[in-house]
């Protein structure tokens, strides 16, 4: 493979991780922190995709459908965490894991009766749509790099987030351990929804970033969760850090297993999970 | 009133060296080193968070030490996994009751009595026999429950049983795996006056043919049953010997135990 | 015997005896029932095979897994690759062989995601069968995502499985089997450990317990017992395709498991039928007003399931459990 060749499947290596990153970071968060399954988490992902799409096509803008699908899948989230999720946090993982796949179902039909079950696509927006030229026949497209660039100050948002401020500090101690915080005077249930919240806001943020590359269609969702869960079991359950280092490395053995050993290319993520799991049976990086 | 006895052999059944845990940059057991002698009950005394929990613990294998050594009954047990050190001879109770709450008080006795009758989980002839025909297994699970005092309420969920008779049932499953060396958290935690009583008559006889450590608050129970002392602050050990010379030793009555110790009889 | 009550291990005897007769019904059915429906029942007690295996690491063990399926779909596989395309396999070569692919399977996955708790455990279940999936959906040589044809149901020289009569009790006799298999193993020294890391791992460890070891044999076993049915269904249906190890499969199981009452077998056999029950009835709901209720039955099953969790927790046999203690004197 050839330098130029090695380069833009680097980058397309790095763009899926990040994109990934972005799923298994709210995933992560929302385990490690409220101690929630969630299976019907890449259903918020295929939400994203779906409001991309219908809100671009009502506004004719890509950035207004984001903004606007941004807020009221925040708000979507919200009201599912107070309505339903908040009651489940003290069951089993088993009721959680029932729960939650029920939701896959309502989600799916939701979604079959609200836009119906054909593919779509999403125009990338003129300002975006150009490639960069690195030979005489290859170029780069600018909307992939866009998408990475979109994933990083996300994620670097996340890092600040936790790592920097009063709400992160609080987030973290609520993890660490939740009577204590709640003794404190911290209000827990705030905490809870925002962080709720935060999960489905970078799922959907996810999907819509994700659309015109990926299109829009049923069952979007389901594929793209297994890989979440594989990136968080590698990083370690409640480890933001762990899911970026995770993420990274999926998409590094996928994108390249893909090109140098397509036979094995599907295996391969799975081969590195068992290796970790062998080694490290609670991730890369433990809470 | 202290009862000193001598060591029924030369060697400890179990000696502990140096034994130290850190999480992150505390070390909640520093350095620590502790012998057990069969015929011997061995306190370990010392205020909240002085690290005796994790010391027990460490010595049980439910945690993985940082550095240090134990061997038990002559075989080098360190890094060890919770069962095998069972296995080998060990046993310890938990000072929160630590039962198979949906279980019967007798199939709780029952199960841990099992542990010793226990060959591969992959033989067949596990899966098809049943577990309540097991003679051997029954008649150590009843000895077990004889010597806790148990037998009256056998039948009883354990989780509904009072707190009392929990505690009982605590000590009846460690006596079950028929251990040499008794590691007891706490055994008379929320006990009443008789019950406490019995309790300490229990360890009374269970002395002649065991190694114990006995992590205790109980003033009283501690000078009448306690063969050796440590007294343990801050994960050090700051005194260690026969208890008389503990109680008496300054740094001790200064750090800890003050007037409490002085009024003991 | 004391024998401890938890999890629905033992049930009040009159509903022993409703249960002895619900079976007899069972045996009875071919002489009453269609062709269609004799086949429609088959289905469902190899479905019950599956749950009971399920229940044996869920109910039994405690362990969540949402990857059972890739058990039930690889011994359908194995039947698939040892039918040859002309002529039937021996019975008795190809059922022990698929059901040791199933266990082999189920051994090597289950050394590396034993060693996980919780969440873990649960998710690692899935992603593994998850890759399974994948395996033979990605490729031809496997079948493909078309799935492989049985042309001929297995040969058991002293009775025809072509015939739907033979074939139904030839199904009946595995359930009994299974199910008598698994009710002494729930009270065997094996059983009762398992029990026993069901609801207090830590202290099983601390007592002596290779947990580990009693774990990965739970696993191996419910994945055996999981081919079984997984040979039977190729078996049955001619066909087998790789949704047939897919997550909604492990999915349906759990909640097969869930629906009956877990813990004692005879509940995992309920909840397969009424499961199976209760689709049938969603798939055909009629129109109304415009609105097709049947053709968005996933609507209505996603409705029922977080019914369920929310309402129901101990399954049907819970409820049967305790409408039939209170016309009783405690056991």
């Amino acid at each position: 493979m050839d330098i130029v060749n090695f380069l833009i499947q680097l980058l397309n290596s790095m763009q899926y991780g990040l994109l990934l990153f972005m799923l298994a970071a709210g995933l992560t968060l929302i385990f490690g922190i409220m101690g929630v399954v969630n299976l019907a988490h890449g259903s918020f992902y295929m939400l994203g995709a779906y409001l991309a799409w219908s809100l671009a096509s009502l506004t004719g803008s890509f950035a207004l459908a984001i903004l606007v699908g941004t807020i009221l899948s925040v708000l979507f989230g919200l009201l599912l965490e107070w309505l339903l999720f908040r009651h489940f946090y003290q069951r089993d993982h088993l009721d959680q894991v029932l729960l939650t796949f029920g939701l896959i179902y309502v989600f799916e039909e939701m979604r079959s009766i609200l836009w119906g079950d054909d593919v779509h696509g999403v125009a990338i927006p003129d300002l975006l749509s150009a490639s960069i030229p690195l030979t005489d026949t290859l170029s780069y497209p600018v909307y992939r790099l866009f998408m990475s660039a979109v994933c990083l100050v996300l994620a670097l948002g996340l890092y600040l987030l936790i790592s920097k401020t009063k709400l992160g500090m609080k987030i973290r101690a609520g993890a660490f351990n939740h009577e204590m915080t709640q003794a404190l005077g911290v209000n827990i249930k705030l905490i809870h929804a925002v962080v709720f919240a935060l999960g489905v806001g970078l799922a959907t943020v996810a999907g819509m970033v994700a659309a015109p590359v990926s299109s829009v269609y049923p069952n979007m969702g389901s594929q793209v969760l297994i890989m979440c869960f594989v990136v968080v079991v590698i990083g370690g359950i409640g480890s933001v850090k762990g899911a970026l280092v995770a993420a990274l490395l999926v998409g590094l053995v996928d994108t390249f297993g893909k090109v140098l050993l397509p036979q094995v290319a599907g295996m391969l993520v799975y081969v590195l999970m068992a290796a970790v799991l062998l080694f490290k049976p609670e991730g890369l990086f433990k809470h | 009133m202290s009862n000193t006895a001598s060591p029924r052999s030369e060697i400890p059944l179990l000696s502990a060296r140096d034994l130290t845990k850190r999480f992150g940059g505390l070390a909640a057991v520093n350095q620590v080193s502790v012998d057990l002698w069969l015929g011997q009950i061995h306190a370990v005394i010392g205020p909240n968070g002085a690290g005796k929990s994790t010391l027990t613990n460490l010595l049980s294998g439910d945690l993985p030490a940082t550095s240090g050594t134990v061997v038990l009954r002559g075989q080098d047990i360190s890094g060890w996994p919770p069962e095998k050190i069972s296995s080998h001879g060990l046993g310890r109770s938990y000072q929160k009751t630590n039962i198979f709450r949906s279980f019967s008080v007798w199939e709780n006795v029952r199960l841990a009595a099992q542990s010793r009758s226990q060959p591969s989980a992959f033989n067949p002839l596990q899966w098809w026999r049943s577990a309540f025909n097991m003679h051997e297994v029954n008649e150590r699970a009843e000895r077990a429950m004889e010597l806790a005092g148990l037998h009256k309420r056998r039948h009883h969920v354990a989780g509904e049983a009072s707190h009392g008779e929990q505690r009982q049932l605590e000590i009846a499953m460690t006596l079950a795996t028929e251990p040499s060396v008794l590691l007891l958290d706490e055994p008379l935690a929320g006990m009443g006056s008789a019950e406490a009583e019995s309790m300490v008559q229990l360890l009374l006889r269970l002395k002649k043919d065991h190694a114990i450590m006995l992590v205790e608050h109980d003033m009283d129970a501690i000078f009448t049953l306690s063969d050796r002392l440590t007294v343990m602050v801050n994960g050090q050990v700051i005194a260690s010997g026969w208890p008389a010379e503990v109680r008496a030793d300054k740094g001790v009555q200064a750090a800890y135990l003050g007037d409490e110790l002085s009024e003991a009889h | 015997m004391s024998a401890p009550q938890s999890h629905l291990e033992t049930l009040p005897r009159s509903l022993n005896v409703l249960l002895a007769l619900c079976f007899l019904a069972l045996l009875l059915f071919p002489f009453v029932g269609t062709d269609f429906y004799v086949q429609m029942v088959s289905r469902m007690m190899i479905l019950a095979i599956f749950a009971m295996s399920l229940d044996l690491l869920q109910g039994v063990t405690g362990l969540v897994s949402l990857g059972h399926a890739a058990y039930f779909g690889v011994a359908g596989y194995a039947l698939a690759f040892l039918t040859p395309a002309g002529e039937p396999i021996s019975l008795y070569t190809s059922l022990p062989l698929a059901v040791a692919a199933s266990a082999l399977l189920a051994l090597m996955i289950g050394f590396l995601v034993v060693r996980t708790h919780g969440i873990y455990f649960i998710m690692v279940t899935m992603a593994f069968a998850q890759m399974v999936f994948y395996l033979f959906f990605d490729n031809k040589a496997l079948g493909g995502s078309d799935g492989i044809y049985i042309n001929f149901k297995p040969d058991a020289k002293l009775f025809n499985l072509e015939n739907k009569h033979v074939f139904y009790y030839f199904t009946i006799a595995c359930l009994l089997a299974v199910y008598i298999f698994l009710r002494r193993l729930l009270w065997s020294p094996f059983g009762r450990a398992l029990a026993g890391i069901r609801v207090n791992e830590h202290r099983m460890r601390a007592l002596g317990f290779d947990t580990f070891a009693h774990k990965l044999c739970a696993f191996t076993l419910a994945g055996a017992l999981a081919g079984l049915a997984g040979y039977l269904w190729g078996a049955q249906t001619g066909y087998i395709n790789p949704e047939l190890m897919g997550f909604h499969m492990s999915a349906h199981a759990i909640m097969m498991v869930i629906l009956g009452g877990m813990g004692h077998f005879a509940g995992a056999i309920i909840g397969a039928f009424s499961f199976e029950y209760v689709l049938h009835v969603f798939k055909d709901l009629p129109e109304v007003a415009g609105f097709n209720l049947g053709k968005h039955w996933q609507l209505w099953m996603g409705l029922f399931i977080v019914a369920l969790v929310v309402f129901a927790p101990r399954g049907i046999l819970g409820l049967l459990a305790k409408i039939f203690k209170s016309n009783e004197d405690a056991p």
